[in-house]
């Protein structure tokens, strides 16, 4: 394999594990400052457990965010010396306030937030809480700003091959912004949902059941059935805009050779890139051109226009069912539970649904994942859409030295993933007492578990 | 604004310089914290990253602002200075992963499994000290290769470790009490050595190999103009050997040795700063040389001067909240 792909491999397996914990602590950031102003406002003790389960979830969804994120900030260096030198001037101060603006904050409140009850007072901390939760949300909207000005980029010129910006408002508010910014956010809010009512379903499944249990799996449930059609909306206006700005992504994702009118929408079908066709193809008449173009008859652009500058099919055709297919999954579990929940409560939930819940736990992680390689492969060959290709700069480090650090990172972080799914599954096993569930009565201040 | 465009890439290299002496000191002490776990008791180990515990992860975000300034306001050095230095920096970046998870998993896992995470914690800020003083070896002596540099490199990496003990044992110092503070002190007798032997290697080993350096120590007048950074940075070292031989490090100055300790490095700082001003890479490349669009540095520079003051008053608010001996933490 050579080095380009390697080091392709490597960005990717990093910004892959990088990219879970992140979309954790956004929404859980909030969903944490929520259950401690219920418990302040309330009164009610299932809050405070709640938040405290939740809290040691979030410091290690936190740490593993922040160790691959420090990783990634060296990685834009070692892996693409190229993309700074030529693309430096548009993505180095992005990046840049991101660090100032959002890394620091979250990173300067944390121990507070973490550790500093007793300390503070309920008020400061709360701020604390809230500054952390925010801070989650900057690191995103600038990171995103950066990625999609990748995707669409705009409000630069070109001299001598680098870049330079001509205004800076134009860059960061690109076309794709407003789009895969909200797309992400809430793609953060449906993983965290599920995450809440997984777990919970877990502790009912094994008996664990805790005062907080059932008020978390409503938690997870109701606001997985607010963001999910909120989430279908806003991926079909996304899905719009790349048609406008990037054609040949969107028909490589409905898997669309030859420009055609009243295009199919393909449930199922093997991409044959070889012979530039799809074969065992099962679709839906009309039905992409209808979603893509809102008519029926409406043209769709194939892939033979893009030649040479349009991305592999097969991960990207493959890549947007899978996320689809997980969203309509949620769909169903999320307005099915809540219709269960009311009409049998929370222990007279059937098993089979509760196990589905559980295992639906992560899939937050599976659609966010699918969907970041669509758009990501999506804009390959390049590196900056229609600019600059991802070949011209790679790093020179030779393909063995790549090889060998990748195969390092690879098995530590799946020991890691490992380790966090286990993690997790103890924590919610753990008896309520371990973590200060028994004696509630006031701000028990000090009986917090250990950290 | 022609005098500020000119003045920018020295604004930024001051930045890049000040981030990456605040992450030394900062992530020094805790990383150093790390490397004084081993030999340590359970109870002792647990105090100890209690010490940390609230910090690390603001302190570690300095470096993302010292390696982000260098690829912000100087992509043209970034790629050298990042690809010759590949390897260790995938291993600092190993032993950063394996020592800023550990912090959760060591106390989130079955108790059968927390030794194999403490051990996790020390190999982790073992690996993250060795592999930057073995950059920090090899930046100063202008990434040259040669195996006079690689063991120049590895004696800094040595030295580097120690000297993140002797931050690491003042700051149990003063966060401590009792027989924990005890060991500290006895640790700090041990690392000073090496932190003795490296300031003076590094001070012999840079004009040697850069003429540039050679002639700026020593020519008159420069010389006596120096001559306090390094008498002061020897002054510094003999008061804080003295002060480690008295108990009134254990009580009312318990801030004294973490306090020299650090106005060690930052003389340190300064005097490998002069060697190198206004190099990014020793005579290869300059600041101007290396340096980003003027317009884009402008633009980053107003966030800076915005942020910074602001990051420096709530990470000061983050200390004061935890002042004092360390307790065991607690999620509330």
């Amino acid at each position: 394999m050579d080095a380009l792909m390697l080091a392709r491999m490597q960005f990717a397996a990093n910004i892959s594990f990088h990219i879970l914990f992140p979309t954790i602590t956004i929404a859980l950031g909030w969903v944490l400052l929520f259950m401690r102003w219920r418990w302040l406002r309330s009164g009610q003790a299932h809050w405070l457990t709640a938040y405290r389960f939740w809290t040691k979830v979030f410091a290690l969804s936190f740490a593993l965010g922040v160790v691959s994120g420090i990783t990634m900030s060296f990685q834009f260096g070692t892996n693409w010396p190229g993309f700074m030198e030529r693309a430096g001037n548009i993505a180095g101060p992005l990046l840049g306030y991101e660090v100032l603006t959002a890394f620091f904050l979250e990173a300067g409140f944390l121990g507070v937030m973490l550790f500093g009850h007793g300390r503070v007072s309920e008020r400061v901390h709360l701020w604390a809480t809230f500054l952390v939760a925010f801070g989650t949300t900057l690191s995103a909207f600038w990171i995103l700003s950066l990625n999609s000005w990748m995707q669409t980029p705009q409000g630069h010129e070109i001299i001598n091959g680098e870049f330079h910006a001509l205004s800076w408002w134009a860059v960061i508010f690109n076309p794709s912004l407003p789009y895969r910014l909200t797309h992400k956010l809430l793609a953060s809010g449906l993983t965290v949902a599920f995450f809440l009512a997984g777990v919970s379903a877990w502790q009912l499944l094994k008996g664990r059941v805790q005062a907080h249990t059932v008020p978390v799996l409503r938690l997870g449930l109701g606001l997985a059935a607010v963001l999910i059609p909120l989430q279908i909306l806003v991926g079909d206006l996304h899905g719009l805009n790349t048609l406008k700005h990037q054609p040949a992504k969107i028909a490589a994702m409905e898997g669309v050779w030859q420009t055609e009118r009243g295009a199919p929408l393909l449930l199922f079908a093997v991409p044959n890139e070889a012979e530039r066709r799809n074969d065992y193809a099962l679709g839906i008449p009309k039905l992409a051109s209808l979603i893509l173009t809102h008519e029926a008859e409406g043209e769709i652009r194939g892939l033979d226009e893009f030649r040479g500058a349009h991305p592999p099919v097969a991960p990207l055709f493959y890549g947007f069912r899978l996320m689809v297919g997980l969203g309509m999954l949620m769909l169903v579990f999320s307005w099915g539970g809540l219709w269960l929940l009311r009409r049998r409560g929370a222990l007279g939930l059937p098993r089979p649904w509760l196990w589905g819940l559980a295992l639906m736990s992560f899939s937050g992680w599976g659609a966010t994942l699918a969907g970041w390689y669509v758009t990501e492969i999506g804009r390959q060959p390049f590196i900056v859409y229609g600019l600059l290709r991802t070949a011209e700069v790679a790093s020179t480090t030779p393909a063995s030295t790549i090889a060998a650090s990748l195969a390092g990172y690879l098995s530590l972080y799946l020991a890691l993933l490992l380790a966090y799914v286990a993690v997790v599954k103890r924590l919610a096993e753990q008896p309520a007492a371990e973590y200060g569930g028994a004696a509630l009565a006031g701000p028990a201040l000090n009986a917090g578990s250990r950290a | 604004m022609m005098g500020l465009d000119h003045a920018m890439p020295l604004i930024f290299l001051g930045l890049m310089g000040l981030a990456m002496l605040i992450y030394v000191v900062l992530d020094g002490y805790d990383l150093g914290v790390g490397l004084l776990m081993l030999g340590a008791s359970d109870a002792h180990k647990d105090r100890m990253v209690a010490s940390i515990g609230p910090f690390w992860d603001a302190n570690e975000t300095w470096l993302v602002l010292g390696v982000g300034t260098l690829l912000i306001a100087f992509p043209k050095a970034q790629g050298l200075i990042l690809n010759a230095l590949y390897l260790p920096v995938c291993l600092m970046l190993l032993g950063l992963i394996l020592r800023g998870v550990a912090f959760d998993f060591r106390v989130k896992v079955d108790a059968q499994w927390k030794p194999l995470w403490n051990r996790a914690f020390m190999a982790g800020s073992l690996l993250a000290a060795l592999a930057q003083g073995w950059m920090l070896g090899r930046y100063i002596t202008g990434l040259q290769s040669g195996w006079a540099f690689d063991l120049f490199a590895a004696a800094i990496a040595l030295a580097l470790a120690a000297a993140y003990a002797l931050l690491g044992a003042g700051w149990l110092l003063m966060k401590t009490e009792g027989a924990l503070q005890r060991l500290a002190l006895a640790r700090a007798k041990q690392a000073w050595p090496a932190v003795v032997l490296g300031l003076a290697l590094i001070s012999v080993a840079t004009p040697w190999v850069s003429p540039t350096v050679r002639e700026r120590w020593f020519q008159m007048p420069g010389l006596i103009a120096l001559m306090p950074i390094p008498l002061m940075c020897g002054l510094a070292l003999l008061v804080l050997r003295a002060q480690l031989n008295s108990s009134r490090v254990l009580g009312k100055l318990c801030w004294l040795p973490f306090a020299l300790t650090v106005a060690v490095m930052v003389l340190g700082f300064f005097g490998v700063a002069y060697s190198l001003y206004p190099y990014v890479m020793v005579d290869r490349m300059t600041a101007w040389e290396a340096a980003a669009a003027p317009a884009s540095l402008r633009f980053i520079l107003v966030g800076c001067a915005i942020s910074v003051p602001v990051i420096l008053a709530y990470t000061a608010f983050a200390y004061r909240v935890f002042w004092g001996k360390a307790g065991e933490l607690h999620y509330g």
